[in-house]
């Protein structure tokens, strides 16, 4: 089964079943403005990214030492 | 399906990183002391029960835990496990103002997830409440490979160095020692046996599970529990026949988890190598069965249509499930993201990113920044994690614990609680027990604590 047939098929069930959430959000891909709206979504998407990587990774990583728990 | 009590318990990670001119360190302790300044307002342990029936207090290791109110109903479970996160979300933030105020500049990071940097390891914890007159060897006989293999759509993902594989699919799997134990912090096992059902003993057993990993996606908590209530059903109606009993189950869940393609066949005791996709199927048709013949309702509908679309897509290309599982949303951004800005696995940024990924504050999450962008699929709308954060459950013992608190809150009335009773003190010295918790209130207590 494809991708997009999967996605469908989860979506019938969940519209079946469903009273939970109905909105429930589905990528838009298709034609080729679509591939490229897609494009710049990633590009902001990865800036965004950046965005919570601020701090040193090293520095932030080390610093990350807890006692162990259960 | 009869109903079920359900509970959640998170133990959360933390990092102060300090700011400012002079960077002061703070330990962990230290920190954790100002999340709980807040609410502990004079009492004398980090240990409160909250309006909205839930507990929060600190817990072995120094981490803060938060611990759901009782649910009968695994979405609802899953608004409530949230609320969670908003709520120490908004503590770290208070927190922080007032570390600024005492010279103290910086933030606070809090993880949802099992491992820090050296691996030292913290629980997720599943509690359910189960009929106490199944016998628990067969229970534990019937769950092992179950929770074997149920990482395959509830591990949390886990990076591992280049040489050592790159990935795995469960946070805790390395961390599973035995089949059955009553440790949770040394030898931990597959089956937990500690039993506080916080109930009725003579009817109800509590299974307190520490086998699974912490979940940041919404579908992964669902079916995690939403399967797992299932199984458990069947095992309480005596429903299973099938014998699936693993050769070595503790050797299993590694390998599990370790493989990402899920296509590796582990060995059971007759010889015969399952996929734990294969397993899981099999638990799937015992199940489809069983509700041929008992009770269904919309949640467990819903519950059996993401288990059945997802062992589909497992079974032929796990990475179909980016919007949905934990463990493959997280391989896929990582990866994304290492492509397009040129960094190498075993960088610090991928670790970096991989903590990332848990943090619940939301505007340092790479988790809450897919979210936003519609990146990941819900199970609950966020007016519901809102009302979970302010009021408990509606037909399980934690309304009236909620009520209570509230009101005892705004008297600034002296009071115990607990799981299972509620005690005033002076002047009127009362203690109401309850070890039925479907049981929304208790009649005489409500009478008493309503006129107060």
């Amino acid at each position: 089964m494809s991708t997009e047939k999967q996605q469908e098929h989860l979506k019938r069930h969940i519209d079946e079943t469903e009273d939970v959430q109905s909105d429930v959000g589905q990528p838009d891909v298709g034609n080729g403005e679509m591939d490229e709206e897609f494009v710049e979504d990633l590009d902001s998407l990865l800036d965004e990214i950046d965005e919570i990587l601020e701090e040193d990774s090293q520095e932030f990583v080390e610093s990350y030492i807890q006692r162990g728990g259960q | 399906m009869k109903r079920r009590i359900y509970g959640l318990e998170t133990e959360f990670g933390i990092i102060w990183t300090p700011d400012g001119p002079r960077k002061k360190t703070l330990t962990v302790q230290n920190v954790v002391m100002y999340l709980f300044r807040e609410i502990v307002a004079g009492r004398m342990y980090p240990d409160v029960f909250l309006e909205n029936g839930a507990r929060f207090y600190q817990d072995i290791g120094c981490h803060p835990e938060y611990a759901t109110p009782e649910c009968d109903d695994v979405a609802e479970l899953v608004a409530h496990d949230k609320a969670g996160e908003r709520i120490i979300t908004r503590l770290a933030s208070t927190a922080e103002r007032r570390m600024k105020n005492d010279g103290f500049y910086g933030k606070i990071s809090i993880f949802k997830n099992n491992l820090d940097t050296p691996g030292n390891t913290y629980g997720c914890h599943e509690n359910y409440l189960m009929e106490r007159h199944v016998d628990f060897r067969q229970l534990a006989s019937q769950l092992i490979p179950f929770f074997v293999t149920r990482q395959v759509f509830a591990g949390a993902g886990k990076i591992k160095p280049s040489h050592r594989g790159y990935y795995a699919i469960s946070q805790r799997a390395e961390h599973i020692r035995e089949e059955i134990s009553i440790g949770t912090t040394t030898a931990r096992g597959i089956i937990n046996t500690r039993d506080e059902p916080h109930a009725d003993r003579e009817k109800y057993r509590r299974l307190h599970v520490i086998v699974g990993d912490s979940n940041m996606s919404e579908f992964s908590t669902f079916l995690k529990v939403g399967t797992t209530g299932i199984i458990l059903r069947m095992i309480e109606d005596n429903f299973i026949q099938q014998r699936f009993a693993l050769r070595n189950p503790v050797k299993a869940i590694r390998e599990i988890s370790d493989d990402i393609t899920c296509k590796h066949q582990i060995e059971l005791q007759n010889g015969k190598r399952l996929s734990a996709v294969d397993l899981q199927w099999q638990y799937l048709e015992c199940a489809k069965r069983y509700l041929e013949q008992a009770e269904s309702d919309p949640t467990t509908a819903q519950i059996m249509a993401r288990w059945e679309y997802v062992l589909t897509c497992l079974e032929t290309d796990p990475m179909q499930l980016e919007r949905e599982l934990d463990w493959v949303i997280k391989w896929k951004w990582l990866q994304t993201y290492l492509a397009k800005r040129g960094y190498d696995w075993d960088s610090p940024q991928v670790k970096h990113l991989d903590l990332k990924y848990h943090n619940v504050r939301q505007e340092e999450s790479l988790y809450y920044t897919l979210e936003r962008r519609a990146e990941v699929e819900r199970i609950v709308r966020d007016t519901q994690i809102r009302h979970a954060e302010h009021f408990p459950p509606e037909k399980t013992r934690a309304k009236f614990r909620g009520k209570f608190i509230k009101k005892v809150n705004e008297g600034k009335i002296l009071c115990g609680v607990n799981w299972s009773y509620i005690q005033l003190y002076e002047p009127y010295q009362i203690l109401y027990l309850s070890t039925d918790p479907f049981k929304p209130e208790f009649d005489e207590a409500s009478r008493t604590i309503y006129s107060i």
